[in-house]
């Protein structure tokens, strides 16, 4: 049986992988939906999903890094609100814009670079320290705005309002995004590192990576993602609540895992993380078009989450 | 810094030093400077009726702790405590509101609800073998529809008198909840430490491929732990229900990385195999106490997320220090 497989390893075949499985399933649900309702797969519609997934998408290619690597980042939401809020408070004190969209991926940055001095040198497992991080800065936050939205930002504030070449700019950042990290981790010889310390750290590290530094790394990477995502979620709406981002890390953990990425590291693409989240975006905007009652939408979501999980792991089980 | 402390540690007892040596240990002393500050700062701290009232809001997240000690020690972890409490909760306004039954039966519901949802994470970790965080994660999004979609975001309200007894009232000079949750934990301390059922757990959170070679049912164990967690969900709820006298489908959101917090600070290996009850105990309790002592002293809410972050972090790491000596 084992000598009748073919050489090449099954993951070669695009079909098989779990970023495959996704593609057919966006596939498969747009041509049912619309089935029902035509208007599903209008232009409009279409750029509104993928308008509504860009700030996720963009935090889930930093989270595919830090999976990948072995670790976790649940302060992605605290995170984003923190920066969200800076941007915001800049603006509206006059400071010029791009400034200030570049203060929130900095302070992204420098976040991530203290989860990951946390997690490297402190030797910390990541779900403690991104768990204490996610209440420090959710009980600063709101401790520094006082629960007060901030609003009058400038005209010239609002990027994710405005669209580039007839295409609305937060498809423009993530398709941007995700193309440039998934080059990165699949050509990059840092980016193969990632891989190499999430399968096995110590293999690793006897080839001569150092594992300290991929972690700190992905920390900072994922801590300027969530930056600027943090951006394309402060430009779209014209205030910024401070509650912003509560709940955000679990959408970009499940569209990251959805998407093929393994919990256990090591394994996994951008590609499957983008299209993980653009899935779960649209399961949501399906729902509505099919007039599933709000109230069971966060049901219908996390089924299909389980289902989509459970197909990657019976999958994957098949094959070793 | 560290080479200061253990030289002034040995002239203690080995007795005493050991135990320093423990995260148990650092935390004891961590509760004591707490307890002595907080009641310097306010002399509303340390009173009988203030440490009582204390238990009463943190039953529900000890109750989730228990389990979840146990489900961290075997290496796994349960995201989804905080939905299964809601689910629970609206099963039982649900089926005594809407579908008259008795309330001794719809508490009876509320707790079967609990040890379903934790059952099917159970089938599905144990014997599906989708990864614990994943296999929550799911769950976590699936249970928190169920309690929107059968509640339809209404609460249930007006429960009869006698119902609050568990949530309100109390036996002898001790709340009811604080009763209940006194005997679980010790039930739990045994069930861990004395009972081959408590080795078997942390068997497989040491080394889980081991444990199945030397005929550990590594599958039965992990089912039982997840519907031991939905179990105490489910009762948990039921406690929370009498205490506000209201259900609602967005009851207990976020609560399970409270849960988490209290096993982890309490010491219990996030990557499985040690850990204990007291530990956890001793975890709730520091955080509870921080979070009231600060609000008596006049700290806003909000900060005292921020100092529980922080003494978090700061806890497993003086342990990371203290162990790697």
């Amino acid at each position: 049986m084992i000598s009748a497989k073919p050489l090449e390893s099954p993951r070669s075949s695009f079909t098989l992988q779990q970023e495959g499985v996704i593609a057919v399933a966006i596939v498969a649900l747009s041509a049912i939906v619309s089935l029902i309702n035509p208007d599903f797969l209008s232009a409009n519609n279409l750029l509104d999903i993928a308008v509504n997934t860009a700030y996720i998408a963009v935090a889930a290619a930093g989270m595919t890094m830090v999976i990948v690597s072995g670790n976790i980042d649940i302060s992605v939401g605290s995170m984003l609100g923190v920066c969200a809020t800076i941007a915001g408070e800049l603006a509206r004190n006059g400071v010029p814009v791009p400034i200030a969209f570049a203060a929130a991926v900095l302070a992204g940055g420098a976040l991530g670079a203290v989860n990951g001095l946390l997690v490297a040198y402190a030797r910390i497992p990541a779900i403690v320290v991104t768990l204490g991080m996610l209440s420090i800065l959710r009980g600063g936050l709101i401790l520094v705005t006082q629960g007060r939205w901030i609003e009058s930002l400038p005209e010239a504030f609002f990027f994710s309002q405005r669209s580039t070449l007839g295409i609305p700019n937060p498809i423009w950042v993530m398709v941007l995004v995700s193309v440039l990290t998934w080059l990165f981790m699949k050509y990059h010889r840092l980016g193969r590192a990632i891989y190499a310390v999430g399968g096995n750290a110590e293999a690793a590290r006897l080839a001569g990576i150092n594992p300290k530094r991929i972690y700190l790394f992905v920390f900072i990477m994922n801590g300027l993602l969530v930056g600027l995502a943090a951006v394309l979620y402060a430009s779209r709406f014209t205030a910024i609540q401070s509650n912003a981002g509560q709940g955000f890390e679990l959408a970009v953990i499940s569209g990251t895992v959805v998407g093929g990425v393994s919990i256990l590291g090591g394994v996994g693409s951008v590609m499957g993380a983008l299209l993980g989240s653009l899935l779960i975006s649209q399961i949501g905007t399906a729902a509505i078009f099919l007039k599933v009652s709000p109230f069971w939408l966060q049901a219908v979501q996390g089924g299909l989450i389980l289902l989509t999980v459970l197909v990657d792991v019976l999958r994957r089980r098949r094959m070793t | 810094m560290t080479s200061k402390t253990s030289s002034a540690v040995t002239f203690l007892p080995s007795r005493l030093q050991s135990m320093l040596r423990t995260q148990e240990g650092v935390l004891l002393v961590l509760l004591v400077v707490i307890v002595v500050a907080l009641s310097l700062l306010s002399d509303r701290f340390l009173t009988v009726n203030n440490l009582l009232n204390q238990t009463r809001l943190l039953t529900e997240t000890a109750l989730l702790a228990l389990p979840m000690t146990l489900i961290i020690i075997s290496g796994g972890i349960d995201l989804s405590v905080g939905s299964m409490l809601a689910w629970s909760a609206v099963m039982l306004g649900f089926s005594w509101q809407l579908l008259g039954l008795p309330l001794p039966l719809a508490v009876l519901v509320c707790l079967l609800t609990g040890v379903v949802g934790g059952a099917i994470n159970g089938l599905l970790i144990a014997y599906v073998r989708v990864p614990p965080l994943i296999a929550t994660l799911a769950t976590l999004a699936i249970y928190r529809g169920f309690s929107f979609g059968i509640s339809q975001a209404r609460s249930a309200r007006g429960f009869p008198e006698e119902f609050a007894f568990w949530g309100q009232g109390q036996i002898g000079p001790f709340p009811t909840q604080f009763v209940i949750l006194a005997a679980l934990i010790v039930a739990a301390h045994l069930l861990l430490s004395r009972t081959g059922f408590g080795r078997w757990v942390y068997a497989i959170g040491n080394n889980e491929l081991a444990a199945r070679y030397s005929g550990i049912p590594v599958e039965r164990v992990k089912f039982t732990l997840y519907t031991l967690s939905g179990l105490m969900a489910g009762l948990a709820a039921f406690i929370f229900t009498s205490r506000v006298t209201t259900t609602r489908a967005d009851a207990a959101t976020g609560l399970e990385l409270d849960v988490i917090a209290a096993v982890v600070l309490g010491g219990t290996s996030i990557f499985g195999g040690s850990g204990s009850i007291i530990g956890t105990v001793l975890g709730l309790v520091i955080i509870t106490l921080l979070r009231n002592g600060l609000l008596l002293t006049g700290v806003k809410g909000d900060a005292t997320f921020m100092v529980i972050g922080i003494v978090l972090i700061l806890a497993v790491l003086v342990n990371n220090l203290v162990r790697r000596r």
